[in-house]
Order: structure tokens, then C-alpha cells, then sequence
């Protein structure tokens, strides 16, 4: 164990466990929203570390749109996570053992991957190790919090609190779409196709995740065959 | 009952989406059009999740659109996640209290 590096990971984890605890708290009231218990709720953030898909779960849950559905929609919004996955697998030394390629890929989150990739040469686990001891807490009792506080807290803050997943979303997208014009254009085209698609009749009828789901599949496989993504490096 | 079973799918399907390729695939993917949609795939997905949902979830929809075009507006000239967020939460905090 290398104990300088675990204290370093756990230093650069914190601005992103306090990151984290703010929009949790965001997800926590969704999940109280979709009737989740404060330790459902806690157990989901624990066990997922993952906005976007968590999101889309709870959709799921509050529908009961069954465990295929659920299945399906956590491989294709989580998607992105496999090919992190694939990208630092190739930054990892080819001797590190399995069961610290199984711990980190645990946490594989777009901010761990994030500081994770920024290392320079191959990654040493414990830096992830001592990142992901900051993240996840932050994660999962932020979730807890909001869980727990939705109800004491008034509307404002209610309505304030709910648009802060939304914040990190378009925070996570649009610098990315400030280098891509493809990207930025395909940001656009989601924007369009999602508001007709709930405005649609017939599409309208179709679950929020169903929808999400299969403009997710429609889009990026349409922009995929348009526009064929060149740089060799894997994206963030 | 039935939400653990729903929270165990999520987690099993999204630990194995995280940690197949790190214990399996050792040499990077081929095929461009798989490469360009795990590409595409985050930005699509998170915008389709944004909007319209954003007005949905405030009391006010004028409310929840200002804080998206606040939200683009930050993240564009580079704010980063936390800072977007506070200030669309500000954003709808301070609206609402005038229009609600």
C-alpha cells in the first residue's frame, strides 16, 4: 500500500465528494418523489455511484416497468462507463491483480474517471482507492440527506434543489459540445426530439424512461453513422 | 421488496458494465461505429434527460427554462459542475419568488 498516494487520491476526491453531496441531495428527492424509503435510497446511491443512470432507475421504479426494461435502460445510459472502463485498462500496470481492477471498477464514475485519467504514466490503485473513500460517502449520504430533508425543506428550496442534476448534466455536455460541433449540434437534435417526443401523441404515452431510452439509441446511433467519432483517445 | 430487487439490477448491471472491460478487455475497441456511439452516448442521453424535464421540475416551467439557459450559459464559458449547478439552483430559487 502506498500511503502517500491514498492520502493524495483521498485530497483530490474531496472537492468531488462536496460536489456530490449537493446534487445527491438533488437525487434524494427524487427518489423520495418516487416513494423510496431515506435507506432505499441511501443502498441505491452506495451500490450505483452513477447520476444519470440512478436517474433513470428511479423513473423505471416509479413506473414498475419491470427488471428487463431496468436492465436495458442502466446498459444504455451507463454505456459510457464501458468505455472509461476500456480506457483505463490501458492505463493500468498489466500485472495489477484483479481484485483491484474489481474494486475500482466499482466507482467508475465521469469525475474519478476524470482525475484517474489526468495521472500521469500507469494509474496507482491507490490513488483510486483513497479518491473513491472521498467520493463515495459524499455520494451516498447526500442522497440519505435528501431523502430524509425533502420533506422538512419549503417548495423553493424544493424546486431550487431539483434543478441542480439537471445543472451537472448541462455542465458535463456543453464543454464538450464547445470543442464538437457535432457534439453541440446532437445536444440540440436531443433538445428537440425529447420535447416532441413528449409532446407527441402516441410517443407521449411511452414511459419517461422507454423514451429516454430509445432516443438515446436513435440519436447517438444515427450520429455515429453520420458522423463517425476519429480521435483515438477515448472521451470523457 | 420489489425496489431492493430493482436496486440489485441496477447495481449488478452497472458493475459489470464497469468492471468487464477493466478484468477482460486488454486491448482497446475496433469497431468505429461502436467507438463513436460509446461516443455519443453520454451527451445524448444526459440532454435528452435535461430537457423538457428541467421545466417539469420546478414549480414554475419559466423557472426551470431560465435555469437551463443559465446552466448552458455557465457551462459554456467554463464554470464547472458544482458551480453550474449552485447557480441554477439560485437561478429558480429567486424566479419562483416572484413568479409563483
Amino acid at each position: 500500500m502506498s500511503k502517500t498516494k491514498f492520502v493524495s487520491g483521498f485530497r483530490d476526491g474531496i472537492p468531488i465528494a462536496l460536489g456530490y453531496l449537493a446534487v445527491s441531495f438533488g437525487l434524494g428527492i427524487s427518489c423520495r418523489a418516487a416513494s423510496l424509503t431515506p435507506f432505499q435510497g441511501f443502498l441505491l446511491s452506495l451500490l450505483n455511484n452513477a447520476s444519470a443512470g440512478e436517474y433513470g432507475g428511479i423513473t423505471i421504479m416509479a413506473a414498475d416497468e419491470g427488471f428487463l426494461v431496468m436492465a436495458a435502460m442502466m446498459l444504455v445510459i451507463n454505456a459510457r462507463y464501458l468505455l472509461m472502463s476500456c480506457a483505463l485498462s490501458q492505463h493500468l500496470s498489466p500485472n495489477t491483480p484483479l481484485g483491484f481492477r474489481l474494486l475500482i471498477g466499482f466507482d467508475m464514475t465521469d469525475e474519478l474517471f476524470g482525475v484517474a485519467i489526468a495521472q500521469p504514466g500507469y494509474l496507482n490503485v491507490w490513488y483510486f482507492i483513497g479518491a473513491m473513500c472521498a467520493a463515495i460517502p459524499g455520494w451516498s449520504f447526500g442522497t440519505l440527506l435528501g431523502v430524509l430533508c425533502g420533506n422538512l425543506m419549503p417548495q423553493w428550496a424544493v424546486s431550487g434543489f431539483s434543478v441542480m442534476l439537471f445543472g451537472m448534466f448541462l455542465a458535463i455536455i456543453i464543454p464538450e459540445g464547445r470543442k464538437n460541433r457535432v457534439v453541440l449540434g446532437f445536444i440540440g437534435v436531443s433538445f428537440l426530439l425529447s420535447y416532441a417526443a413528449a409532446k407527441l401523441p402516441l410517443v407521449c404515452q411511452l414511459s419517461d424512461g422507454m423514451r429516454i431510452l430509445l432516443l438515446t439509441v436513435a440519436i447517438s446511433a444515427a450520429a455515429a453513422i453520420l458522423f463517425p467519432h476519429k480521435e483515438e483517445t477515448a472521451q470523457a | 421488496m420489489k425496489t431492493y430487487l430493482y436496486i440489485a439490477v441496477m447495481a449488478l448491471t452497472t458493475y459489470a458494465i464497469r468492471v468487464l472491460p477493466l478484468t477482460l478487455i486488454r486491448k482497446p475497441i475496433r469497431s468505429t461505429f461502436l467507438r463513436s456511439f460509446l461516443y455519443y452516448v453520454p451527451y445524448v442521453t444526459l440532454a435528452v434527460m435535461t430537457f423538457p424535464a428541467i421545466t417539469t421540475a420546478t414549480q414554475s416551467p419559466a423557472a426551470g427554462a431560465a435555469a437551463m439557459v443559465v446552466g448552458i450559459l455557465c457551462a459554456w464559458f467554463g464554470l464547472g459542475l458544482l458551480p453550474v449547478s449552485l447557480l441554477c439552483c439560485g437561478t429558480v430559487i429567486l424566479l419562483e419568488f416572484f413568479l409563483v
